[in-house]
This record gives C-alpha cells, structure tokens and sequence, in this order.
C-alpha cells in the first residue's frame, strides 16, 4: 500500500461503509449491515476483527457471506481484517435497520415486523398482520410458514392475488 | 469437559439425524410448500447440528471437525435417541415424530441458553429461536391430521401410537445428564416431562388423540445402542465422503 493509515477511528468508520456495500446473497438489496449480521468491528492487534453472527444455524449463505465480506474488505485494503463468528445473542429480525426494511419492501419482500418474539410464541398464536408489498393492502394470508429460504414465509395478497415473501421474525 | 462433550454430541446427533431424515421428504411431500417447509426443516436442524459438532470436537481437542463427527462415526457412536430414527412412515407418522421431539427439544433448549456453560447456551439461545417454529408447525399439523376426516384421524392417532413408545428416552436420564441438571445445563427429568406433557396435552385435546401407554419402553440410543434404521440413514449420508475422502466441490 505505501500509503500511511489513517487512525483507527477513521479506519473503523471506512470498514463499516465497505461493508455497507456487501449484500446479502439470498436478498441482494439488503447489505449485511442492514441485515444486522455484521455485529462489530474491532481493533485487535493484526488489525481488526469483524464480527458477524449468522441469521439462522443453517443458513446456507453464512459461508457466502464471510467469503464476500472478506473479498470487498481485502480490495479495499483490509486484508487483514479477519471474520468471528459469534452466537450469542442470537440474531433477531428486530436488528434488520429502517433502510434494510425499505429495501426490502421495494423489492417485493415484505420486512418482519418488530418486537420479535411476542405472538410466535404462543402454540397456536394469531399469524401477525403483514402488509402486502405490492399493492399495499393489509388483506394478507400465510400460505406456508416456511419458504424459499431459511429466512422467509410463503404469503399471498387477497386484494391483488399476488403471492409474496414475508421476512419472517425470528 | 467430558459431561458436556457428550452432552454436544447426543443433541447433535439427535438433530444431524432428525434432518436427515426430514430431508427425505423432499419431492415426495403431499404439497410443494411442504416440500419447501421440510428442506426449511431439515436445514436448521444440520444447522444446529453443525454448530453441536464444532463444540464438541473442540472440547475434544483432538482435532475432529463438525464433517468428521457427522460422517466418519458408525451407528454405535452415534447418541441420538432412537426417536429421531424411526422411519418417516406417512405424513402423520412424520409430524408425530416431529411433534414429540421439537417440543421436547425447545423446552430443553430453554433452560440449556440460560445455563452458565456458555458455548452450549449461545447454541440454544439460537436454535430455541428457530425450535419455536418448529414446533407451531407440528402442532397445528397434527391438530389439523386428528381433527380432520375420519381417515386422517384414525392415522394420526396411529402414528401417536407407533411413535409414543420411543418418547420414554428423552427422560431416561443417566449420569451425565444428572451432572447437567445440577450444571444448570439441562432441566430435571421429572420437570422436562411435566412441561411437555402440559404442552401435547393441548395439542392432543384440540386434535381429539389420546395417549395410549402400553408401557414398552425401548431405548438406548443415547448410549450408542440403536434400531436397525441408524445404519442405513448413516450409510446414505456417509457414502461420499467415506469412499472419497477429503473431497470437496
Ligand atoms: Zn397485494
């Protein structure tokens, strides 16, 4: 590089960006920063350490994901930033940031809604209320609770017949 | 460290071969977004074993990594219970199962992310979140199989039958699992089945099934003693990387 470095704070501040830039693969709209599964970035004594925790335990994505964020961190100088995986706490939708939400809903996935863990708990709780991403209309059904990834629900749209995703809360 | 090793290995067993046998389904399920929910299924379950793995083959320091528990170990070192193993059978055989074991599984996941031993708590904290899922699934299948059409009940309530009998070995607690209870790993036995008894208890009422105990109570599995069904899940998931190993794509 050649180039000095400049401090810390500002390095740090240029890795969040760069990451900023590294979408998610399953939802490519969504960077892993919104998404909420780049935790932390830290300064460690071979540079710095990013830390990411996966959305669900088999997430086939997860590798992907540190294989892109270590590609766009390395053409951006930071080669030798190095990825943690950390479980706990565990990744909640709650973290998918406003900006990730309105991405998401542009590209015809309807966001999860907040406050995660309240009504899925129950056995045989309500499905919640899920706006339809395409034509806005809240006359919304569930087809299946699991869908075309780990992280999605199968809906349809009874005002617009359309079906849609739903990013499931979790 | 050995008590937990263990304790890592029968949970990830118990779910590398529950997914496994999810995985079979696929292609061959009464819907396409049952196909879809079964692969969901089977995912967070190889999930959540992969993440057993790395704990345990760590603990061990002997180098073994999550492929190499999940591939290179033969029937007799594997701890699931034999639950998880038993054929899919129908549908309702395969909710049943599903039902009796995802219950079971986020109440003990429960108490086990609370528990002071940290890597197993960050791995159930995880996979309760994804348990709870599971288990509203089953559930409102099996409501929707028992209260269903006369046919549709009749083979729910066969499957509860079939099944029950293997439900016995998740509470047959032996010494490891007593120094989990006291680690605050695991719940006591005696609690674990109140709780999820409570729990089918109001999935049975809705779906009009009752629990037929005819007191046979085959086990073992969690000491490496298994049904004959083990080895053939075993030898189909093991097939590639035993006769290629080290391969990779
Ligand atoms: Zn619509």
């Amino acid at each position: 590089m050649g180039k000095q470095r400049p401090e810390t704070a500002n390095q740090i501040d240029r890795i969040w960006q760069v990451l900023d830039g590294v979408m998610d693969p399953e939802v490519p709209v969504v960077s892993v920063v919104d998404l909420g599964i780049v935790r932390d970035v830290e300064e460690c004594k071979q540079g710095f350490n990013i830390i990411i925790t996966p959305t669900y335990s088999g997430c086939p994505a997860t590798l992907q994901i540190e294989n892109d964020i270590a590609g766009a961190l390395k053409a951006a100088g930071f080669g030798d930033a190095e990825i943690v995986t950390r479980l706990s706490p565990a990744w909640t939708s709650d973290w998918m940031s406003e900006k990730g939400r309105q991405a998401l809903r542009t590209f015809g996935i309807a966001p999860p809604q907040k406050g995660s863990n309240v009504s899925k708990r129950a056995l045989f709780g309500q499905d919640p209320l899920v706006r339809c991403p395409h034509c806005d209309s809240m006359e919304t059904v569930q087809v299946s609770e699991f869908g075309s990834t780990a992280c999605k629900a199968l809906w349809k749209c009874k005002s617009c017949a359309e079906p849609f995703d739903y990013f499931k809360c979790i | 460290m050995d008590q937990i090793f263990t304790t890592a290995l029968r949970f990830g067993d118990n779910a590398m071969v529950l997914g496994q046998r999810l995985t079979h389904w696929i292609s061959r399920s009464p819907t396409i977004e049952l196909d879809i929910a079964f692969g969901n299924l089977s995912l967070d379950l190889i999930g959540q074993a992969n993440l057993f793995y790395e704990l345990a083959g760590k603990l061990e320091g002997n180098g073994r990594s999550a492929d190499d528990l999940a591939f290179l170990r033969d029937a007799s070192e594997y701890y699931n219970v034999q639950l998880v193993e038993q054929p899919n059978g129908n549908f309702a055989d395969t909710m049943m199962r599903q039902l009796l074991y995802v219950t079971y599984a986020d109440l003990v996941f429960e108490t086990m992310k609370t528990s002071p031993q940290k890597d197993l708590a960050a791995i159930a904290e995880k996979a309760q979140k994804e348990m709870i899922y599971h288990v509203r699934q089953a559930g409102e299948w099996v409501v929707r199989l028992g209260d269903g059409t006369d046919e549709s009940h009749e083979k729910c309530q066969a499957a509860l039958d079939n099944m029950w009998p293997w439900s016995h070995e998740l509470f047959a607690y032996d010494d490891v699992d007593e120094a989990m209870v006291e680690q605050g790993v695991l719940p006591s036995a005696e609690h674990l089945k109140t709780q999820w008894l409570e729990s089918l208890g109001e999935v049975f009422k809705r779906a009009g099934l009752i629990i037929r105990d005819d007191n046979w109570m085959p086990g073992g599995g969690r000491k490496g003693l298994h049904s004959e069904h083990l080895s053939y899940i075993l030898e189909e998931m093991q097939v590639l990387p035993r006769t290629h190993p080290g391969a990779q794509w």
